[in-house]
């Protein structure tokens, strides 16, 4: 579009990414890499039951154990962190609320030590009654996870009711939804479930932590949002954040599951009590399931009300979330659902109840795209439900009801012009897959086409930030100091390009310095949401022309012309028009020297922030307000072939299409596509928390739990990037991260209709799954009834 | 038990005192200090601790350290000769093949591997070959070009 400049250099160009050599020469550092003198090892004792009173705890023999420094129980910790909610203890208080919950740790020497002694611990127990359903815990009279709701601090943005389960409440009222339904011709409800899932970030959660005498805290850990660590910290402990140091190296996949608060805290205070030795815990890939925090369950049931032309005239929509044992960071995903919660469709009329409930299970907290991925799947196969009702095409009924701009959101908010197109998406979409042509069934196997879309908005407070530094060198080369970590998503490339093109210098003389340090790093607030290369973009983008405000001071004394007259091009300052008046870069940056020893200007430090305009809370009541920094659109379109005997798809092509405004680096792009839609379709087609009746969990291990290889991913995945701009993002950049995990499993189950007519309402859609509601179709019997 | 082995470690030979119960894993992380080989999960579904024994991929978390005795070894810090990077490293580079880095050096030390293979690596038997090593986030599509790419380049 012609706000945009197009004669970029390194933005839009698939420049290989900065943090390549180091990974590829497998030097780069994570956190478990880390070793430090005097270093001690944790074992953690983990808690049997679901939910149980701790009657006792006894210690005695682990603490004669060889090796031993230290054993923490609850009760040496006596408070609580959280994110938005403070519900979570560091280690279990008086009763334990998940089979897997951390009761007792043991510091040891060794690691092997730790494991022995960890053994050693005995805790007596009395089993209490677990709620292992949401459905379950809303009920009156259930047993209650948290007792204590009515103490806990809490954000505003967040609704907790006391004596219930409820860890928030999200309510929205838009529109008349009676009305709705009253104008409405069919009128169609359904129910929607998908269970828990983990993160599986190939590197399990690790933090070391120092708690030095003079108290002073360090802590060296694999978080996505070192701030936040630090404030959260700070605000649990009351010290003060100078006197917290968080390091972060690179991240091996967070994905959300390390975003927040996690063990940090824990390991801190085992340092405490360990004399201020630094103290490591790194899971183990059963702890990473049990103990780490997971993407929360949903249910969700649906009531859409249409005309016969196709209008969607009213939806009231009920979701309710299983939060698990502690909502800390989990309350927010109901909020983003809630305020998301019609999908990308204009509907007049809407009620809506978003409940994060609490539930004996492993607590849960973000995950890419979350509230959106499962709330997704809900609305999702609910428009080819209704348009089926309607006998109407898929495709068509989504276009009649989407969301353009100029239309108003759930929360009444009006689609601003440069929000991206939804429309485009679908179109794109269905064209590449040859949407209407039937595909034809090989060698008895059915084949079936199927289409979802998806819109997202970060969910975050409406003040979060964040800063950028860029620093330069005597040589002219500059390093760019982010306080978004990099954890595999490519934003310290892609915010080197947006460097590079505004100080137009090579993206090789650009360093991004490869960890985070709250002690040196400039702010931002978390990597999550999808938020980085729009805010932390801006904020690198106003750093660099800080920066180039600071050189051209110097240049226009030296050179005595206006500021307004000097050009930077190629690491070079020359005035307008006379390009063989000029000075390097490299003369400049450090302070201009005359031959006579004078020094004009100095050191150049550019610095740059970024923060959300205008979002608002969103009323309490209607749910009605501003909650969206910025609302990116897409859709799958996929063509599968299904096996009638096993069950088993196989997708043969899946085509994306994202209106991410601009591509910074398309490969880094490209491989957010790949990457998110095999997520998706892992999560979908494959992965979910099983338990058994007392609520332990059964499948804790990537043998049981397994997850997409190489032999899953779609046969074909053509991926379409519509550019859009959106006028105040980073060179019109939306962003990729999330969206590209959003509704992929969605489609596949759409196409898995038009393949065999079947029908599925709940997540994971494996193989035995689809073979029983094929099953229970021929036999005309109910799924629940095949064997 | 503590026994002493022979390993030629990334063009190097060494004699190492390695515990009976130890893993290849193990030893490569812990005692010896080469940090680029990673873990998952320890027990051999991962396959991100992959490493050359004797010019063949293994798991190393699966292999006892005394088993090792005698053998070559390659893990991902003796890939690059000279400060110079090897085919299939740079074809990674160039195909945006990783994204966190977590599962990078498997991936590498695999498709080094099937480079040796011979012809007729092409894009079903790559995916054969890395089908044993989880990478979360990149979706292995590009993982698969750039061995595909780097074997047709040999
Ligand atoms: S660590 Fe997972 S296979 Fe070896
Ligand atoms: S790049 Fe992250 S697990 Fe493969």
């Amino acid at each position: 579009m012609k706000n945009f400049r197009e004669d970029l250099k390194y933005v839009g160009k698939p420049v290989p990414r900065v943090d390549s050599y180091e990974k590829i020469l497998g030097v780069a550092e994570y956190t478990g890499d880390i070793e430090l003198p005097g270093m001690l090892h944790t074992k953690l004792v983990l808690s049997p039951y679901a939910h149980a009173k701790i009657k006792a705890i006894h210690t005695e023999k682990a603490r004669k154990a060889s090796g031993v420094v230290a054993v923490a129980v609850g009760d040496d910790f006596p408070f609580r962190v959280g994110l938005y909610v403070n519900d979570r203890n560091v280690l279990a208080r008086k009763k334990v609320r998940w089979a897997g919950e951390p009761v007792v740790a043991v510091v040891a020497e060794t690691l092997e030590q730790a494991y022995e002694a960890a053994e050693l611990i005995e805790v007596e127990y009395e089993p209490l009654q677990p709620v292992l359903d949401v459905r379950d815990a809303l009920k009156p009279g259930a047993p209650l996870v948290h007792e204590e709701l009515g103490e806990y601090a809490h954000s505003p943005a967040f609704h907790p009711i006391p004596g219930t389960n409820i860890a928030s409440r999200f309510t929205l009222k838009k529109g008349d939804v009676e009305l709705g339904f009253k104008q409405s011709d069919v009128i169609l409800e359904n129910e929607f479930m998908m269970p828990q899932v983990s993160h599986v970030p190939l590197e399990t959660h690790t933090s070391i932590g120092q708690y030095m005498p003079d108290g002073k805290i360090k802590i060296w850990t694999s978080a996505q949002s070192p701030f936040t660590v630090r404030h959260i910290l700070s605000v649990s402990l009351g010290v003060p954040e100078h006197k917290i140091s968080v390091y972060v190296p690179y991240i091996g996949g967070g994905f959300g599951g390390k975003a927040g608060i996690n063990f940090e805290p824990l390991v801190v205070m085992l340092s405490k009590m360990a004399g201020g030795r630094p103290v490591k815990l790194e899971l183990t890939r059963e702890e990473q399931f049990i103990t780490a925090p997971v993407r929360q369950g949903l249910y969700a049931k649906l009531k859409t009300g249409v005309k016969r032309s196709g209008e969607i005239m009213a939806e009231k929509i009920l979701y309710v979330y299983d939060a698990g044992a502690y909502a800390d960071y989990g309350v927010n995903v109901g909020r983003a659902a809630g305020y998301s919660c019609t999908g990308p469709y204009y509907v007049p009329n809407v009620e809506t109840e978003s409940l994060t409930v609490y539930t004996n299970h492993p607590w849960g907290t973000a995950f890419r795209g979350f509230g959106h991925f499962e709330f997704l799947w809900a609305i999702e196969r609910q428009m080819d439900l209704v348009a089926r009702e309607l006998g109407m095409d898929p495709v068509e009924f989504r276009l009649k009801n989407a969301l353009l701009p100029g239309k108003t959101t759930p929360t009444g908010e009006v689609l601003r012009e440069d929000a991206g197109r939804i429309d485009e998406c679908i179109r794109a979409v269905a064209s590449r897959i040859d949407w209407g042509k039937k595909p034809v069934a090989a060698a008895g196997k059915p084949r079936g086409k199927g289409i979802a879309a998806l819109w997202k908005a970060p969910a975050m407070p409406p003040n979060a930030s964040s800063a950028a530094f860029i620093k330069f060198n005597e040589d002219g080369t500059a390093e760019l100091l982010l306080g978004i970590t990099e954890i595999g998503q490519g934003a310290e490339t892609a915010l080197a390009q947006i460097a590079a093109e505004e100080l137009g210098l090579p993206v090789e003389k650009i360093k991004v310095v490869p960890f985070r340090h709250t002690d040196v790093s400039p702010y931002s607030w978390q990597t999550v949401a999808s938020r980085g290369l729009f805010m932390d973009g801006r904020a690198v983008q106003m750093a660099a022309r800080d920066a180039k405000n600071q050189i051209f001071d110097i240049a226009s004394q030296v050179l005595r012309v206006s500021k307004e007259d000097l050009v930077l091009s190629d690491e070079r300052v020359h005035v307008r028009g006379r390009p063989e008046v000029g000075l390097e870069l490299r003369q400049l940056v450090n302070g201009y020297v005359y031959p006579n020893g004078n020094v004009v200007g100095g050191p150049v430090i550019g610095r740059g922030f970024y923060s959300a305009a205008r979002l608002t809370y969103l009323d309490p009541e209607t749910g009605q307000g501003y909650p969206a920094l910025k609302w990116t659109f897409g859709a799958h379109a996929v063509e599968v072939e299904v096996d009638p005997d096993t069950g088993m798809v196989k997708v043969l092509k899946l085509v994306s299409a994202f209106d991410i405004g601009k591509a910074i680096n398309p490969a880094i792009v490209l491989g957010q596509a790949y990457g998110g839609a095999l997520q998706s379709m892992s999560l979908g087609l494959l992965e979910g928390y099983f338990y058994d009746e007392k609520g332990r969990m059964l499948n804790p291990n990537l043998t049981d739990y397994k997850i997409a290889r190489a032999s899953d991913i779609p046969e074909e995945h053509e991926v379409i990037i519509i550019e859009n701009p959106q006028l105040d993002g980073p060179f019109g950049a939306r962003g990729i991260g999330e969206l590209s995990m959003l509704s992929v499993e969605t489609a596949i189950a759409n196409a898995l209709y038009d393949a065999i007519g079947i029908d599925l309402k709940n997540l994971p859609i494996t193989a035995e799954y689809i073979w029983k509601h094929i099953q229970a179709k021929k036999e005309k019997i109910p799924v629940e009834a095949v064997t | 038990m503590l026994r002493s082995i022979k390993v030629v470690l990334n063009g190097v030979e060494r004699t190492v005192d390695v515990e009976d119960h130890w893993t290849l894993l193990w030893l490569l992380r812990e005692k010896l200090k080469l940090k680029g080989t990673k873990h998952g999960c320890d027990r051999g579904d991962c396959g991100i601790c992959t490493v050359l024994v004797n010019n063949t991929p293994v798991k190393s978390c699966l292999v006892l350290a005394p088993e090792v005795n005698g053998a070559e070894i390659l893990t991902i810090e003796g890939l690059a000769k000279e400060g110079s990077l090897a085919p299939i490293q740079k074809s990674f580079i160039e195909h945006s093949a990783l994204q966190c880095g977590i599962c990078t050096a498997a991936f590498v030390l695999t498709g080094h591997w099937l480079l040796q293979q011979g012809d007729g690596v092409d894009r079903k038997r790559v995916a054969e070959a890395i089908d044993g090593i989880l990478c979360r986030c990149t979706g292995y599509r590009q993982i698969i070009e750039a061995i595909v790419d780097a074997a047709r380049k040999k």
